[in-house]
């Protein structure tokens, strides 16, 4: 890998760029982007808070799995990343 | 899978967790002291938080992401004397998520590959010995409005500058406590972004207090001193404010956050009313501090001090046999101290003589590093008690400031439960109102729990020091020969 490579990643289908190396959460901030998941309860934003795999507030789905934490993940060409949202578990009255 | 077992007879296997600066230099000085020697890390490279640099060959690093770093021929040194010896194995991207005591030493189960993939590959170590040098995370007090987006910790705005290249924002500020807010508002600076001001909580009165005091005895700590007034230099000329005696005391936005109000602060850190003002930002970075990562420590039921550090002795050796920990899992005190305490922790395991001239020199620069710690904790440090109840930083807390970002669990409902239930005990208003009990286990609100409740909290344990997906857990227990 050469660091003049460049990775491009979809999120919600839609091809961004960054280069290689880069963390997801780098490419996305790179990108202009400061929040990629919905929380459960409140449905807020959030991106990046720790920025290095303690606080969890970064996690994306990649390429069909959940809860991967975008500050540590480097990013790899064609990785498909889908904002997430997990709904909290239905209160049983 | 099998446990490691150790290759030669009569050569002692230490494990050391961690390759920031006080892991590397373990790792050196066990190798060199004639042990056989394995380095578990979970970041795709060495080097920690304090070195931490895109990945890739060192060779390709720019010249731009050069002038972020600090020391860096230390630790290519460093870096290299570990991955040259023969009797070194380095695994990167190793997560070690467990760890137990058994009766012949203590186990760590490892999970290496892409983190958090599933499939990763499961090892377990049963070593002589092991040096926990985990390093530490930042501590930030919750103020309204934190969990907007754009709202960092200073820690992560200096991993993204450093790692990806990237700036949190355009229009930034940087407050908090502790010199650490320093480089990371340089590092912004030099990734491009406009950094509006860093606010130190801490008074005057407390930083004269904290670094003025006895000067003398600041002779041989001048690596760090030096870092530092490199930075105030640099502050001049980037022409960044710095203002004591001041916080972010909310952040405000739809959706990620467009401005922050600033107040001056009392000595006990409550808000001073009417000095209140609005800026407009698009990043915010904040930190109050740092807090040491303990898990492994705590499963492997090493001795923690009152101030929540690893306890070690002179030589780096926790209460628990076979166990020695370095860095800021012991304290709070800058590379220079995380190197000299890491240099004695791999030598003390490895089983390297207690007397040689380098123990000594290693001994005496600890001792300096320490005295820079003290100071920082005396100008920077988080004051524990207020005017009325609690420290003053409780007063900028609205009821509907979320504590646990989590279980977005406020300060309002955390003061409820604990009305309802007639308890203080922060275990019981945890369970009730879920807070601490989210994916990240408390870290990130644990401590700000304990002071909204004014009751002492209990060390929290954390059997897996980090999540594992359930397929990886089966396949990590399974059959072992
Ligand atoms: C985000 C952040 C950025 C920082 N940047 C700076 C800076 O620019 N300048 C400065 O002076 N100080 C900085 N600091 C302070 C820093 O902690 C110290 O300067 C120094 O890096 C401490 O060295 P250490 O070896 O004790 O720990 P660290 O450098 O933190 O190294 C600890 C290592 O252990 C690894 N680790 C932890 N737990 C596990 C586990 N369970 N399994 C496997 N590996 C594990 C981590 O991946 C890490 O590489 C920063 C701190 C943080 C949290
Ligand atoms: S930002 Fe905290 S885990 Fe990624």
């Amino acid at each position: 890998m050469s660091r003049d490579d460049r990775v491009t990643i979809t999120v919600d289908g839609v091809p961004v760029g960054g280069r290689a190396g880069q963390s997801i959460a780098g490419v996305l901030i790179g990108a202009g982007e400061q929040a990629w998941r919905t929380t459960s309860f409140a449905s807020a934003a959030r991106g990046v808070f720790c920025g290095i795999g303690v606080c969890f507030d970064c996690v994306v789905e990649v390429n069909g799995l959940a809860d991967v934490r975008a500050c540590l993940r480097r990013a790899r060409d064609g990785d498909v990343v889908v904002r997430q949202h997990i709904a909290p578990p239905e209160v049983i009255p | 899978m099998t446990p490691h077992s150790i290759g030669r007879p009569g050569r002692r296997h230490v494990v050391v967790v961690g390759a920031g600066p006080a892991g590397l230099s373990a790792a050196r000085a066990a190798a060199e002291a004639g042990a056989r020697v394995t380095v578990l890390d979970a970041s795709h490279a060495t080097g920690g938080q304090y070195w931490r640099h895109a990945a890739g060959p060192h060779e390709q690093l720019t010249d731009e992401e050069l002038r972020l770093q600090h020391g860096w021929d230390t630790y290519c040194v460093l870096d290299a004397a570990v991955r040259s010896h023969p009797a070194v194995e380095l695994v990167t991207r190793a997560q070690v998520w467990a760890a137990e005591r058994h009766d012949d030493g203590p186990r760590l189960h490892v999970l290496v590959g892409e983190p958090d993939d599933a499939g990763r590959v499961p090892l377990t170590f049963s070593p002589d010995a092991v040096v926990l040098a985990t390093g530490a995370h930042d501590r930030t007090l919750p103020f309204p409005g934190w969990e907007l987006p754009g709202v960092t910790t200073a820690g992560a705005a200096q991993a993204l500058a450093k790692a990806d290249g990237v700036a949190v924002g355009s229009r930034v500020l940087v407050a908090g406590a502790g010199p650490f807010l320093l480089p990371v508002a340089a590092t912004l600076a030099a990734v491009g972004a406009t950094v509006l001001g860093v606010h130190e909580a801490s008074r005057a009165g407390a930083l004269a207090r904290g670094w003025l005091d006895r000067p003398w005895r600041l002779a041989g700590t001048s690596g760090k001193l030096l870092e530092l007034a490199g930075y105030a230099a640099g502050h001049v000329r980037h022409r960044i404010p710095y203002r004591v005696g001041e916080a972010v005391v909310a952040a405000h936005g739809h959706g990620r956050v467009e401005a922050v109000t600033i107040s001056r602060l009392d000595p006990t850190w409550a808000p001073i009313a009417g000095t209140e003002r609005v800026v407009e930002v698009d990043a915010v970075c904040v930190s109050h501090g740092f807090t040491p990562r303990l898990e492994l420590a705590v499963a492997l039921g090493t001795a923690i001090t009152t101030e929540r550090f690893v306890d070690v002795d002179v030589r780096q050796r926790t209460s628990s046999p076979h166990v020695w920990a370095a860095g800021e899992t012991t304290g709070i005190a800058g590379v220079d101290a995380a190197l000299a305490e890491g240099w004695l922790a791999g030598h003390d395991a490895a089983g390297g003589a207690p007397d040689e001239r380098r123990a000594r020199t290693a001994v005496r620069r600890r001792a300096a590093t320490h005295e820079v710690a003290r100071r920082m904790a005396a100008a920077h440090g988080i004051p524990v008690q207020g005017a009325g109840s609690g420290p003053g930083w409780l007063r900028w807390l609205t009821d509907d400031t979320v504590v646990c970002r989590c279980e977005e669990v406020t300060a309002g409902r955390l003061r409820d439960t604990a009305a309802v239930t007639c308890s203080t005990d922060p275990v019981s208003v945890k369970l009730t109102s879920r807070a601490g009990l989210g994916i990240c286990q408390g870290r990130m609100c644990s401590a700000a729990v304990t002071a909204i409740l004014g009751a002492p909290g209990a060390l929290e344990s954390r059997p897996v020091a980090a999540p594992v997906r359930l397929g990886d857990l089966a396949r990590a227990a399974g059959p072992s020969a």
